[in-house]
């Protein structure tokens, strides 16, 4: 602990006070959030001479009216001045005036409601303990975790909650929106640079609420109506060269899996799963797993499935296994191949969806000092 | 030097009867004296804060580096709901009600508040109702809903323990209490004042507490609506907050942020009062521009009530009415901007000692503007889109509520303890304390706006590496130490200041205001005579008339005590906590649904507040031969 001061302190120096990062609201990635970003650093301008005038009027008043030793004087008995208290009423109100407008101009051009147009992408946002849905009216289907928008497009998200309150905030493109159950709210976003971008729930919602992450991808508008694509067909995949494939995709019907799980891919015309759980269809194109916890790396989601208890506290994912059941981490991993194999353009585990994945890495590396 | 007489005992129907122990438990128990009250009050606050930094503490070590697992995400959630309710509940407010109990009556040379055996239910309300909601740690596990509560995660379907009803009940009671002390302080303020005491010559705390109490009577009513909608929710099945059925959640922000915003003042306003005591008092002046910062803090108590959705900007309450509650909000840093200016000018031109208590009231002034600033920052809801809910919050409200009010406190505490108690504290050691509590709170609090920014919420059990927090967080749990060294160092000063401090005397500090023209610790009928009142700074203009242009008041005005009755003293009672274990005992029952000892503590309630109607006058009557000023 005391030995690693020195240490911390050398970071800090090093990081040369560095606030990139990638839920950084100082490195803001689109229209939204650079305007609250310049709200703040107004302000921060605005109270630099009023701390320099209290600060310096406080240490005047140290210095030079400081009781000296021996001394018994009793000072004169002012009562207070009209002048100066006009004077000092007034410096207030001019600070307030000069926040006031900036404010009140951004407040409409943020916060009012908005008619979504061909253009824009709507998104239904709904919050669930701990994980998120995100629903495409326009494309007519439902994705979990991972909100894939083009870069450019004005986003508009309508946020509800199936239980308790949630708030979605990705700080890079703008502030947070509470989810409220019977609420219709809303919040636009809009990214102006490709890159994973990362988010988390910000209001409350017990257990495991600090890992109720999820990341936002911004790619180009061709990319991105691939993706769409494939999630409006999914690709079936019945077999698999892979014969870990093949034992995973047995395994999620044997182990339940499906009784939750939505997977498009898994059968055609057999719906699997409910929609009061993440849907994993297409799980190949994810870069995270645990709504956002863990990079979706096959060991990574095969630690999650074995145990995702250990991974994420409090999570209402059951472990399939008991404790000492030898199958479990070859099970698991199976399982893992086979979800990461879901949509994956080689249908091989590991392949290039794994590039995301390291986007997502390298982001990190590049914002967080 | 006194001789007492007994007042007639000639009384209905007497119960119980009145105690006279002037020794033992058994007197604390039973005790109507303010300042008794006051100490009690003092001393359980400064208990639950303990708790309440035990549990910052185990927080902090848990957010010490990212991805720890020191404590479980659901005690973590314990630990910060327990934290927040019991410090803004418990400890702070109550705190608040401590001294104005101790030092309302003798600021304004009165011998106890209006009613001194509500006062005495006032505090056995609270403590028991604190109490109770610290049980439930051993009863299945704390309240872990923050202190805010939202719903509908207090829903039975959502909660199903029975931490949210320790909440509910446990604060709906200790609101009784708070609502019983702000009216019993208000009548006392109004009516009890000495002769010659207007109301433009009260001193400033006592003003602040007129304020503040105002301020709780109106405050918590629609807090205790809130609370009792959520107790009909889980305890007899209505709907108020339950979302399937067609609730709208919201309204609970609203009910409970009325209350809360206003709440935020209650715990600043007797902080602004000790502040404008104690800096007069270290400066050898008059507080600077009187009448404007009574009204300045009018203002901020008024305005205080139409602030309360700047809490609930990420709510969607759409442009219009965020518009609005943030250029409210903007407008109630006006008349907190003019204060800080009127107690710089208080410095101005004065004599200035520093003692610890001036250290404190020097590091308020930084904080409390600090806190101001970023006040005004999370006034602007789009930029508080990005703040709200995050460490940037947490550290904001620290600043203004720790280091505002908790710092003023420990100030207080140094400039009070020599008159409550008659023994000086340690000058040396309450500034090396200092040190480590300045150093520390700012070590703690400030990197919190940090990881507030980069994207780190609050009431997180942890976070994950990588994404820039861990500098600022190791920060924050370092600082801890630093400012748990500076507080067990206060507390060590303190009983070493009780047992072996140097005798006070009454004026110590050379003070301004009535209670120092009384012994030290105040005989417990507080003055031997009337004081009587010509100017702000009673006590000042008797001791320096000239300094302020009055004339010396003549002791003989004042000695109205000696009629043919003396001063009347309140007998002790036992109604007050026999009254208040009903309610708890109650409350139990309901919880447990045992609805034959809800019953039961029901009808022993009433019984117990007629009892305490019909018990009658009581007490004695003290007749101080003694004249004039003791010395």
């Amino acid at each position: 602990m005391w030995r690693a001061l020195p240490v911390a302190l050398i970071a800090l120096l090093l990081s040369g006070c560095s606030l990139d990062g990638p839920q950084s609201t100082f490195s803001p990635a689109g229209p939204v959030a650079e305007e609250q970003l310049g709200l703040f650093m107004w302000t921060w301008y605005l109270s630099i001479p009023v701390m320099a005038i209290v600060g310096g009027v406080l240490v005047y008043v140290i210095v030079r009216y400081r009781r000296r030793r021996n001394d018994d004087t009793i000072p004169g008995q002012t009562h207070g001045n009209v002048l100066l208290e006009v004077a000092w009423t007034t410096i207030p109100v001019i600070i307030v005036i000069l926040v006031a407008v900036p404010t009140v101009r951004s407040i409409f051009r943020l916060q009012s409601f908005v008619e979504a147009t061909d253009s824009d992408v709507v998104v239904n946002v709904v919050g669930h303990q701990w994980w998120w849905s995100f629903e495409y009216p326009q494309h007519g289907f439902t994705t979990a975790n991972e909100l894939h928008v083009p870069v450019g497009a004005k986003i508009i998200l309508h946020l509800d909650s199936a239980d308790v309150l949630h708030a979605f905030w990705a700080p890079r493109l703008g502030g947070k929106v509470d989810l409220i159950p019977n609420q219709d709210n809303q919040l636009w976003l809009q990214a102006d640079e490709e890159g994973v971008f990362y988010g988390q729930c910000a209001e409350l919602c017990l257990g495991a609420h600090a890992y109720m992450r999820f990341r936002v991808i911004v790619e180009s508008q061709e990319a991105y109506d691939a993706w769409v694509a494939t999630h409006q067909q999914p690709e079936i995949m019945l077999v698999s060269s892979d014969p870990l494939v093949s034992q995973g995709r047995q395994l999620v019907a044997t182990k339940g899996c499906i009784g939750c799980h939505t997977i498009d891919n898994y059968a055609e015309g057999v719906t699997v799963g409910q929609p009061s759980f993440p849907d994993l269809t297409n799980f190949g194109q994810r870069t995270s797993v645990g709504a956002g916890v863990l990079d979706a790396t096959l060991e990574n989601v095969a630690a999650w499935i074995a145990d995702p208890q250990s991974i994420k506290p409090g999570n209402y994912m059951p472990t399939l296994w008991t404790e000492n059941d030898p199958n479990r981490d070859a099970e698991a991993h199976a399982i893992a191949a086979y979800l990461l194999s879901l949509g994956a353009p080689d249908t091989v585990a590991g392949g290039s969806d794994r590039q995301l994945a390291d986007a997502a890495g390298a982001n990190m590396a590049a914002g967080g000092n | 030097m006194a001789t007492t007489t007994h007042a007639d005992h000639r009384v209905a129907s007497q119960l119980l009867r009145r105690p006279t122990w002037t020794k033992g438990l058994g007197s604390w128990l039973t005790t109507v004296d303010h300042k008794r009250l006051g100490i009690l009050y003092i001393l359980t606050s400064f208990t639950f804060m303990g708790a309440a930094s035990i549990e910052a503490f185990i927080m902090r070590l848990q957010l010490m580096r990212p991805g720890q697992q020191l404590v479980s995400p659901d005690t973590f959630n314990q630990l910060f709901t327990m934290h927040g309710v019991t410090m803004v509940f418990l400890a702070i407010m109550p705190l608040a009600i401590g001294f104005a109990n101790y030092f309302v009556p003798l600021q304004i040379g009165a011998r106890d508040l209006a009613f001194p055996r509500l006062n005495s239910f006032g505090y056995w309300v609270y403590a028991m109702g604190g109490l109770m909601i610290y049980t439930s740690f051993f009863l299945g596990g704390a309240p872990d809903v923050g202190w805010v509560a939202y719903a509908p995660l207090t829903s039975l379907s959502a909660n199903p323990g029975l931490g949210v009803d320790f909440y509910m009940f446990g604060l709906f009671i200790s609101g009784i209490g708070t609502t019983a002390t702000a009216m019993n302080l208000i009548v006392t303020i109004v009516n009890m004042r000495a002769p010659g005491m207007t109301f433009m010559r009260m001193p400033v705390f006592v003003w602040m507490m007129l304020v503040t109490s105002f301020m709780i009577i109106f405050a918590f009513p629609p807090l205790t609506i809130a609370f009792l909608q959520v107790i009909l929710d889980r305890t007899f099945g209505t709907l108020f907050y339950v979302p399937a059925m067609g609730a709208l959640p919201i309204l609970w922000q609203h009910l409970f942020w009325i209350f809360g915003h206003p709440e935020v003042y209650i715990i600043i306003l007797p902080a602004f009062g000790m502040i404008s005591e104690m800096i007069p008092t270290f400066a050898r002046k008059p507080l600077f521009g009187y009448p404007v910062m009574v009204l300045a803090s009018i203002l901020i108590a008024f305005m205080g009530f139409a602030v309360w959705t700047h809490h609930m900007f990420t709510t969607g309450l759409g442009p219009v009415v965020n518009t609005a509650f943030s250029l409210t909000s903007f407008i109630i840093g006006i008349p907190t901007g003019v204060k800080i200016f009127n107690w710089l000018g208080t410095l101005w031109g004065g004599s200035i000692r520093f003692t610890v208590s001036t250290l404190y009231c020097i590091a308020f002034l930084v904080t409390f503007t600090l806190g101001g600033i970023t006040g005004i920052m999370v006034a602007m809801p789009t930029f508080d889109a990005q703040a709200h809910d995050t460490y940037f919050v947490v550290a904001h409200f620290h600043y203004v509520m720790g280091g505002g009010a908790l710092l003023t406190f420990l100030g207080a505490v140094y400039y009070w303890f020599p008159k409550m108690t008659g023994k000086m504290l340690n000058e040396a050691v309450g500034k090396w304390a200092f040190a480590f509590v300045a150093v520390g709170f700012h070590m703690i609090f400030f990197p919190q706006h940090v990881a507030g920014l980069l994207g780190m919420p609050r009431r997180i059990q942890t976070y994950p590496a990588g994404i820039g927090l861990e500098i600022w967080n190791f920060m924050s749990t370092f600082g801890t130490f630093i400012m748990a060294v500076g507080l067990i160092l206060v507390f060590g000063s303190v009983i070493y200041g009780l047992r072996k401090g140097r005798p006070a005397g009454n004026d110590p500090w050379d003070a301004r205001t009535l209670e120092w023209a009384t012994s030290s610790p105040p005989p417990y009928y507080n003055f031997d005579y009337q004081p009587v009142v010509n100017s702000i700074d009673a006590f000042w203009a008797e001791k320096y008339p000239e300094s302020l242009h009055v004339e010396r008041i003549d002791r003989s005005e004042g000695k109205k005590y000696e009629g043919s009755h003396g001063i009347h003293v309140p007998g002790q009672s036992w109604y007050p906590i026999l009254a208040s274990t009903a309610i708890i005992v109650g409350s139990y029952g309901l919880m447990y649904d045992n609805w034959v000892l809800a019953v039961i503590s029901g009808f022993f309630f009433i019984f117990m507040i007629f009892g305490w109607a019909f018990e009658g006058v009581g007490g004695h009557h003290v007749h101080v031969e003694a004249e004039g000023h003791r010395a």
